[in-house]
């Protein structure tokens, strides 16, 4: 995912030089290229994410689009005022790029997790949320990204996710993997591999899930959502984000403001450890997001709402 | 500079002190004091020095100036009406229900605001990405940063000051209004900043200091940026908080919070 970023970063900045690169030291083995062949419109700012945010902001009010990359917690967190009073307030274009959804970084530990970010996201004005589940959508969304007005903020995973994409890629418009007649699952970022073997087991009890990649958090597409709620016997949200802020919410949220009862599922982590220590597989299954939990938990939840119906 | 243009910046001054206190007056507002510190170094830049053109606020060949001790925005307000940005009516709704003009300065509130700013330590990050900006397409105009000493304790300020010395961003000008004061106590007693030259020289900043209030003396140092080929210029404006306000505030903390009174308004409109 990070590559398929990178790759199209370069091709975009190539036909466009008012992009420039601004990394916070990162980026070994992803942005080489781009340095050599563009290395004007590229800046290792050093380590010091709250004032590249702010030095973003500055080229960007004289006629830049910068885009700004670090891992998430750093370059989401760290500098969160500079995203909402330097770049966010002032509505100037800049493309903020998070890499390590999630738990990503599983074994790196609880520095670099990040749970949090999407739902502090969600409070910043003007600021749209992209969360690609697969290398096409990191790539798709990137490109579509850059010619937005406004800033984006860039959830990444990290590299080797599986790609699943076959369609085309619209920002704002949730991208439909597969059909499926009972329910619906809604999965954001990198854990789209967990929403698609989830979907696998449960058809082999004949629980057919429609599998759609919510790519984008940040405007949200409530037309799906709707069509969902009227086709479909259940929602399940599942992302690699703490419960409360994220996909889950939005969700339920739009539920809550137009009076909507609906059975909905929401999968995130609900109690995070700092002392967990993994890969991203084992940290994920030890806080409750892996494919067994959930499909246990959704045939449970299935039975219910299929009998009351 | 000769007598005439030195005799109207002084005059200049003196109705931009009465605009503070004014504005203080009317919203009960804090922050004068470092209002009254900044009004020679912002009088100089706006009457004299700067490259600007009120009826083009946007020009791109203008001097830029990053206010980032947002809170001192009365200074910033009455220098921008005075010089012809705005009507200077609308400072009569500083700080009151329905005004344009907030405590802090905004964007897009009135023309003349380059940025935002209140959160002490964003102006300088800012600032550096608008000149890196100009050095990279060889623009000619300046970017003038004015910070408070305070803010000279965020680590985004010395984070910048690193970037913008090694990118050698000649086109930048950072001048502190050195009062001595910042919000709840004297610098040297809070967090003391000397020494404050050699700290930024240290740096790779070229660094001059003169008297915040002496047309005069701003004129000379500014004359000569920048101080040094390829590095950033700071200028250390020694200043006095609460100068021309209220007498018994002047160089107190008193003057970041204590809005005039009755009696103290009728004495001096009268």
């Amino acid at each position: 995912m990070r590559n398929a970023f990178a790759d199209v970063l370069r091709e975009e900045a190539k036909k466009d030089p008012s992009i420039m690169l601004l990394t916070g030291d990162l980026g070994y083995s992803v942005f080489e290229r781009f340095q050599e062949e563009l290395p004007n419109q590229y800046l290792n700012c050093g380590i010091m994410e709250q004032s590249m945010t702010g030095i973003a902001a500055g080229l960007a009010f004289e006629g830049y689009r910068p885009v700004i990359y670090s891992i998430i917690p750093f370059i989401t967190m760290r500098n969160i005022e500079q995203l909402r009073n330097d770049i966010c307030y002032h509505n100037l274009p800049v493309l903020i790029v998070g890499v390590g959804a999630g738990f990503s970084y599983g074994p790196y530990g609880y520095s670099h997790h990040s749970l949090e970010d999407i739902g502090m996201m969600r409070l910043l004005p003007n600021l749209a949320i992209l969360a690609p589940g697969d290398p096409v959508e990191a790539r798709e969304l990137t490109r579509q990204a850059l010619r937005r007005f406004g800033p984006v903020y860039l959830r990444l995973g990290k590299k080797g996710e599986p790609t699943y994409t076959t369609r085309p890629v619209e920002l704002g418009k949730g991208n439909i993997l597969q059909d499926g007649d009972d329910i619906a699952i809604f999965s954001t970022s990198s854990i789209l591999e967990v929403a698609i073997e989830v979907a696998r087991r449960l058809a082999d009890d004949h629980i057919y899930a429609m599998v759609v990649s919510m790519h984008t958090l940040v405007p949200f597409d409530t037309n799906l959502l709707e069509e969902v709620v009227k086709t479909k016997k259940m929602i399940v949200t599942i992302e690699e984000h703490a419960i409360n802020g994220g996909l889950g919410t939005i969700v339920a949220e739009y539920f809550a403001d137009h009076q909507i009862a609906f059975p909905l599922y929401r999968v995130g982590v609900r109690s995070y450890s700092s002392h967990i220590v993994g890969t991203q597989s084992y940290v994920r299954k030890a806080h409750g997001v892996s494919p067994a939990l959930i499909v246990e938990e959704i045939r449970n939840r299935y039975a219910r709402v299929s009998s009351s119906s | 500079m000769n007598d005439e243009t030195l005799r109207k910046l002084k005059e200049q001054a003196k109705i931009i002190r009465s605009d503070i206190f004014r504005m203080a007056y009317r919203a009960q507002s804090a922050h004068s004091g470092g209002a009254y510190s900044c009004v020679e170094i912002l009088v100089y830049l706006y009457f004299y020095r700067m490259r600007i053109d009120p009826k083009k606020p946007l020009d791109l060949s203008r001097d830029r100036l990053v206010f980032s001790k947002g809170h001192d925005a009365k200074a910033l307000y009455a220098i921008l009406a005075r010089r012809g940005f705005f009507d200077p009516s609308l400072l009569d709704g500083y700080e009151l229900d329905g005004g344009a003009l907030a405590g802090h300065t905004t964007r897009g509130a009135v023309p003349g605001i380059e940025v935002s700013s209140g959160s002490l330590g964003h102006g300088l990050p800012i600032a550096v990405g608008m000149a890196l900006a100009g050095k990279k397409q060889r623009k000619t105009h300046a970017v003038y940063a004015i910070l408070s000493d305070g803010e000279c304790d965020e680590g985004t300020t010395w984070e910048s000051a690193l970037f913008a010395a090694h990118h050698g961003l000649e086109n930048l000008v950072v001048i502190i209004d050195y009062n001595r004061l910042q919000g709840y106590g004297y610098v040297d007693d809070v967090i003391s900043l000397k020494p404050f030259g050699a700290k930024w020289r240290s740096f790779g900043w070229a660094a001059r200091s003169c008297n915040g209030h002496s047309f005069r003396s701003l004129h000379r140092v500014c004359s000569i940026i920048p101080f040094q080929k390829g590095k950033p210029s700071v200028i250390i404006a020694n200043t006095i908080k609460g100068k021309g306000g209220p007498p018994q505030h002047v160089n107190q903390v008193s003057s970041q919070y204590v809005p005039p009174t009755k009696e103290e308004y009728e004495k001096r409109v009268r």
